[in-house]
């Protein structure tokens, strides 16, 4: 492609399209709607952790004024919803299973009315034994959290039975032999706990439904289809009863991918006729939407003498919280992910996923690879220790390059690690690193790498020119803040050769969108972008079909030019307009021009012929990016608290179609990266999440980040990528715990473990340390 | 249990009905059909609430509103338009710092009100000035680097 001089074309850092209304708050978000005749929406959480049902008495709160209807679990039919197991109900029905889970909701005039009413309702329940932690729920005389989960519809070959949700083993090589070829073998386990997403917009819908039953529905959310999904299948209804949209959103980081009060209200709207409203209050939305899951990982790695990695196993085990939402898919992906960007030959990881009454965990950036990772990148650096190498050296002899393969046999077509390492290197000063010393303070640099994936799934794009020949791009991907709509204009200017102002981009809407699985798994710009270039392509096809018959030439004459035109190759003035075309295809021949493309990622996760894999949900994974991220950090030694002070992040993401939402990315990942290392953390007294506030739940501020936070962007293109772009959504979060981790290992000599590195286990671990030694 | 008080908000006379636990924050959403001000954690900690009252940034979910009559409230709408963005805004625009938007009225407000004060605000009174706004998407830095730049154009 040619038109990089094309004013925001792609490779350029054009402000996002919607800038100018987030910076004066005129953009709408689903708090912000309303519409005429509105309920309110509120619910009852579940006191129990696990509890049977008994009977409702809802007389007292319908019988409050301003009060129009009150739902519980005997309202609705026995329709069940999950990505992976269908195995939840719109609200508890028969049983609660967690603190905090929706067990009725009430519509009334007000909000205040409505949330003094849920009180008012009275439910009998029996309470049951709880299960708590994963190791609670595979004892042989646990209590069982879903008697009928035989039953449930799995959409993948799930191994389960009792409380266990999957298991999944993925292995190729021979796991005895690379052991065995070991001269030696480090070897620990790792534990990271629950994090909230805290977007800053609580989640929330809107619904209303129409004289001939059908419903409309407005909802933060990060796919309009999986909420159209979700509502759909938990409530019984057809998919055409249903059209599902997108306000603005205010940040999703996997918490608005699958459903959370959507089916709720969609319920109460068909039942009182009446538009519902419904948001969560900031507690509301800690407790019961989702958040990454508490981990447990063993990771035992044999290496050569000279730093070459033989064996690695791993095996995880995963608190699914009461539904199994993403978890399956989180459960494959951090196996597929715990060897590491490494040519390791002989690797076993086998994962274990299990039902607890806690909140759902599902997905978040990473997906369940910063746990993994966790593991792995802070056990190659024990290894350096241990071989008194270079970490950075010791990577570079093991990592994968173009043309490897990942594990499970996918073949690596793109992969700008080694120059990211590089880059990482010579940024921080890593080999003449000479650290300022504070007294009371210490200093230590960290590195770590990672991948991740971009793809998965199904997507579509559907390119319109209008009459005046402007063009209209219309895809289904919601921009979640992450800046998708800027991009996927800038791709689709840039295929057509026309400025960015010249295209315009649709909301998604079920009624009128093509399919797209969501804003997920750092997809969209692959994904989306290929289906955007494809359908470019096509109404370029259609254009010069009609260009030829206007100019009296053949097809190989013509060629694209800058600003909506096609000439005549080497005649400049001899061109039409896209408008003349369009108003020709409108009017006399050919037909309104529309350009469609749409496609699934069908290149498989596994080679047979290399690995073996059960239990895994996800055959066709993606293509993967790749990343080296050195920091810099400062231990106080008196409160043991760890501040990074300076960070590198060097990622490989194919090519930057917008280099400045690209940094926007990896900055903020990482800042979300430190936060999962250093101090957020949810905690649970028993069954109940004790911290659901953001005054005891503590996220990055200002002041805890370094204003130092560099990014280098690495483009080794992807051959199948649009303009050889992949994806930069969750790689910034990815490798950030390891990093710090092994800074505070440089800094302190002490080998953290668990997750959050908070004072007290920093400072614990170096008392342990002093009196070792 | 509710009185009528009249705010100021933007220039803009609102006549309003408040009880004592009545927050400017719900009134301004709800009553004053301004939404540009964020309800983000309702507690007073994420900032995404931050307006002006007398010139001065409060946590429009911790203000009774029967407590800003006479006085003169600013909300997001009120600072500036997306033809004529204020200096703040512009620098966000041309800095590529927005991402999902929700936190940025309340930045803009603290950023605003900062910059009011410390004219020429360095990199760590801004780091200190907005540490009281939560961002989950930005990572802050390009925020960070937007208020100071405003900062340099105002001073130039």
């Amino acid at each position: 492609m040619s038109g990089e001089n094309e004013a925001g074309a792609v490779g350029q850092s054009i402000p996002r399209l919607e800038v100018r209304e987030k910076t004066t708050g005129r953009a709408q978000y689903i708090a912000d709607m309303s519409s005429p005749g509105m309920l309110h929406g509120a619910i009852l959480q579940s006191p129990y952790a696990h509890a049977r049902i008994l009977s409702y008495d809802v007389s007292e709160a319908l019988a409050m004024p301003g009060v129009v209807d009150v739902l519980t679990g005997d309202d609705l039919g026995d329709g069940r919803m999950g990505a992976f197991i269908k195995d939840e109900h719109a609200i508890a029905k028969h049983k609660v299973r967690y603190v905090g889970e929706p067990v009725a909701a009430v519509a009334a005039e007000t909000e205040t009315i409505a949330r003094r009413a849920v009180r008012l309702i009275q439910i009998e329940y029996e309470e049951l034994a709880a299960v708590l932690t994963p190791d609670e729920g595979l004892a042989n005389d646990a209590p069982i959290i879903h008697e009928h989960l035989d039953d449930y519809i799995k959409v993948f070959p799930a191994v389960c039975g009792g409380n266990l949700v999957s298991r999944t083993e993925l292995s190729q090589g021979d796991l005895d032999k690379g052991f065995a070829e070991a001269d030696f073998i480090v070897e620990g386990t790792y534990e990271t706990p629950a994090q909230a997403h805290l977007a800053i917009e609580p989640c929330g819908a809107l619904a209303e439904m129409d004289a001939s039953g059908r419903v409309t529905l407005w909802s933060a959310n990060q796919s309009v289809f999986r909420v159209q999904a979700n509502v759909c299948e938990s409530l019984g209804l057809p998919m055409s009863k249903l059209r599902s949209l997108t306000p603005r959103i205010g940040g999703g980081f996997g918490n608005k991918m699958e459903a959370h009060v959507q089916p709720i209200v969609v319920a109460l709207a068909m039942r009182t006729g009446r538009p519902v409203k419904l948001i969560l209050s900031r507690e509301e939305d800690f407790e019961c939407v989702r958040a990454r899951h508490p981990m447990r990982v063993r990771c035992k790695t044999g290496v050569r003498n000279d730093g070459t990695l033989v064996a690695r196993d791993v095996e995880v085990l995963l608190d699914c919280g009461a539904y199994g939402d993403d978890s399956p898919g989180v459960l494959g992906y951090s196996l597929l992910m715990a060897r590491g960007p490494y040519n390791i030959p002989n690797v076993r990881s086998v994962g274990r996923l299990v039902y607890t009454n806690k909140m759902r965990f599902g997905a978040f950036r990473g997906f369940g690879s910063p746990k993994v990772n966790f593991a792995g990148e802070t056990q190659i650096d024990e290894i350096a220790e241990h071989l008194d190498m270079d970490p950075i050296d010791l990577r570079l002899k093991n990592i994968v390059a173009t043309g490897d393969t990942w594990m499970g046999g996918s073949v690596l077509a793109s992969c700008g690690l080694r120059e990211c390492i590089d880059a990482a290197r010579e940024a921080s000063n890593w080999d003449q690193r000479d650290l300022p010393q504070t007294p009371g303070k210490r200093r230590g640099m960290g590195v770590a790498c990672a991948a991740h994936i971009s793809g998965l799934l199904g997507t579509g794009a559907i390119v319109r020119v209008l009459e005046d020949g402007s063009v209209a791009l219309n895809t289904g991907a919601v921009d979640i803040g992450q800046g998708s709509d800027t991009v996927l204009t800038q791709m689709c200017a840039e295929a057509l050769q026309v400025p960015v102002d010249g295209v315009s981009v649709a909301s998604p809407d079920t009624d009128g969108s093509p399919y797209n699985w969501g804003t997920t798994a750092s997809r969209v710009t692959y994904t989306t972008g290929r289906a955007v270039v494809g359908a470019a392509a096509e109404v370029e096809r259609q254009l010069r079909d009609h260009a030829a018959e206007m100019m009296e030439c053949s097809q190989e004459d013509l060629e694209l030019r800058p600003g909506g035109l096609i000439g005549i190759k080497g005649v400049p003035g001899k061109q039409v307009s896209f408008h003349e075309i369009s108003l020709r295809a409108h009017w006399r021949a050919g037909g309104p021009i529309v350009g469609h493309h749409t496609w699934v990622f069908d290149q498989p996760t596994i080679d047979p012929k290399r690995a073996v894999a059960h239990g895994l949900p996800f055959p066709q994974i993606g293509v993967y990016s790749f990343a080296a991220f050195v920091v810099e950090v400062e231990v106080d030694e008196a409160s043991g608290k760890a501040d990074v002070t300076r960070a590198w992040m060097a990622v490989d993401v194919g090519r930057a179609i917008n280099p400045g939402s690209v940094e926007g990315q990896m900055e903020g990942g990482f800042v979300q990266g430190m936060g999962f290392a250093l101090t957020e953390e949810m905690v649970w007294d028993d069954a109940r999440l004790i911290n659901p506030s953001l005054l005891d739940y503590k996220v990055p501020t200002t002041l805890d980040t370094p204003h130092e936070l560099h990014t280098i962007i690495i483009e080794a293109a992807e051959p199948d990528g649009p303009f050889g772009a992949k994806g930069v959504g969750e790689i910034g979060l990815v490798p950030v715990p390891a990093a710090i981790a092994n800074a505070i290992t440089d800094a302190c000599n002490i080998r953290l473990t668990t997750l959050p590195m908070k004072p007290e286990r920093v400072l614990n671990a170096m008392e342990q340390a002093a009196h070792g030694s | 249990m509710t009185e009528m008080v009249t705010l100021r908000v933007n220039g803009r006379e609102h006549p309003c009905r408040a009880g004592i636990a009545t927050t400017l924050l719900t009134v301004l959403r709800d009553q004053c059909e301004l939404p540009g001000t964020k309800r983000g954690c309702n507690q007073g900690v994420c900032g995404a609430c931050s307006v002006l009252v007398g010139g001065k940034p409060v946590r429009a979910c911790l203000t009774l509103a029967t407590d800003c009559e006479d006085r003169e409230v600013t909300t997001i709408e009120g600072v500036g338009t997306p033809a004529r963005p204020n200096a703040v805004q512009q620098a966000l625009i041309d800095t590529g710092a927005v991402q999902c938007g929700f936190c940025t009225p309340g930045m803009v407000i603290a950023a605003t009100a900062l910059l009011e004060e410390h004219p020429d605000a360095d990199i760590e009174t801004i780091r200190q000035g907005l540490s009281s706004n939560l961002c989950r998407c930005s990572g802050y830095r390009k925020i960070v680097e937007a208020v100071s730049l405003a900062a340099r154009r105002t001073a130039s």
